[in-house]
């Protein structure tokens, strides 16, 4: 039909060693739900490299402002204000434009706003809890929230979380595709966590783990954290010019 | 070294845990005015090409229970064949059709169910096309990274016998862990995380 290329370039290979295995069983519901069986390798295909377009006409003006998109008129929600900001990069280190990133967290308390989390500190009428945005031509992306509180949950007999952000992030091919969890700087939970632990490199662990930013502070308001995201990459660059919209 | 390459490491997978929903899909959690509605929620409209569809099905684990706080998400070509990606080489794909699906497992029957259309064929590198397929990826509480997989047709006999991906599965056995089965209107796909018939999984 064409003479165009079948494919385009595959991303570099995961590195399994670097991600948690499937089975850690400090973390207890991961043995029911584990495979047990190897991963079969496949050679990317057009199915996994290509993937679909987020344009920033999605997004409210307040997607990025978990202080507020939930919080009712002249309201806001209660708890340490903090900017999180970074940028979404690939293995070679470029910025990567146009990505999904979602956001998701407990309330200052340690409290989900979702109907299974039963923990006793109260739900903040203000807070929702999630927020979204599209990273710019540089890769970058920032958003304004309050710090969540740490949480007991039921792994063992006295288990927390440190203070923690849930991150999805959707690239430009399916198989970039990633979620994963911020951790904050100096926290004494992130080592004892048997979720941080399912990571079996301490350096790995370390790459989750936002640092004080005092020069995106805003005075006599915010606190602010960096933290970068990597994601897949390959040797193209045929993609840095993508076009928006859907 | 100079001019050694410096490559960076890949942001380390974590589980997407029980509350998954708040962030992806935040009105299936109850949470509303947030955003006009869930991501990836429709993925056809009135006007998309080709033979509808719905896909329905469970995430099951060890033991036999279907995860009820799972989420899905599917990718998938057009009716011709086309991606609705700007990496698709080949042309432009059905505007009307978005590829890209997500949807939460049901709280109360553990069932996912997709609305989309039946996806044409797609070439394998080699110019070979593969059989129609719906790409997978699953996250949920206990699943520490994300869960690649692929859904077949159980009326493409012939195409399936020749795609390459399911040929590259040495345990011929296991190859209709990935084909659905045709339950009335609907195509069934189960997906098996572990234990008999655990459903392949791939390093992609
Ligand atoms: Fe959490």
């Amino acid at each position: 039909m064409t003479d165009k290329p079948l494919t385009t370039d595959p991303f570099y290979p995961r590195d399994r060693n670097w991600h948690p295995p499937a089975l850690t069983p400090g973390y207890k519901t991961s043995v029911s739900r584990s495979p047990r069986l190897p991963l079969v390798a496949l050679p990317q295909s057009l199915s996994d490299v290509t993937g679909p377009v987020f344009g920033h006409d999605m997004l409210g003006p307040l997607d990025n402002d978990l202080v507020r998109n939930y919080a009712g008129p002249g309201q806001s929600a209660i708890g340490e204000r903090i900017i999180v900001h970074g940028r979404v990069l690939d293995e070679n280190g470029r910025g990567v434009p146009g990505v999904l990133v979602e956001v998701w967290q407990a309330n200052a308390g340690g409290r989900y706003r979702h109907k299974k989390d039963g923990y006793l500190a109260p739900l903040d009428p203000n807070f929702g809890g999630c927020g979204r945005m599209i990273t710019d031509a540089e890769g970058g992306y920032e958003f304004r929230t309050v710090k969540p509180g740490p949480y007991p949950w039921p792994n063992g007999p006295n288990e927390w979380r440190p203070s923690h952000i849930h991150f999805s992030v959707f690239g430009h091919g399916f198989a970039q595709r990633l979620i994963s969890q911020m951790y904050f700087e100096g926290d004494p939970l992130i080592p004892r966590c048997p979720i941080v632990r399912t990571i079996p490199d301490p350096a790995a662990i370390d790459q989750l783990v936002a640092r004080l930013d005092m020069n995106r502070t805003v005075p006599m308001d915010a606190l602010a954290y960096r933290f970068d995201i990597v994601l897949r990459g390959r040797r193209s660059t045929m993609f840095e010019n993508r076009p928006e919209g859907n | 070294m100079a001019n050694e390459p410096r490559y960076l490491k890949e942001t380390p997978s974590q589980t997407a845990g029980p509350y998954v929903h708040i962030g992806c899909v935040p009105s299936f959690a109850g949470i509303t005015g947030v955003y006009p509605e869930d991501p990836g929620a429709r993925m056809v409209d009135d006007s998309t090409r080709g033979e509808r569809i719905t896909i329905v099905g469970q995430v099951i684990d060890a033991t036999g229970t279907p995860l009820r706080d799972a989420l899905v998400e599917i990718w998938q070509a057009d009716a011709e064949g086309l991606y609705p990606s700007p990496a698709e080489p080949r042309g432009t794909a059905d505007p009307h059709f978005t590829g890209w699906g997500r949807q939460p497992t049901d709280a109360e029957t553990g069932l996912f169910r997709f609305d989309t259309i039946r996806p044409g064929r797609v070439p394998w590198p080699d110019g070979r096309l593969q059989a129609p397929h719906v790409n997978f990826w699953i996250v949920a509480r206990g699943i520490n990274i994300g869960l690649s997989t692929r859904m077949y047709f159980p009326d493409e006999p012939a195409a399936n016998a020749d795609d390459p991906v399911l040929n590259m599965i040495e345990q011929e056995s296991r190859r209709e862990t990935l084909v659905a089965r045709r339950d009335g209107e609907v195509f069934r796909f189960d997906i098996r995380l572990q234990g008999e018939r655990e459903t392949v999984f791939f390093d992609i």
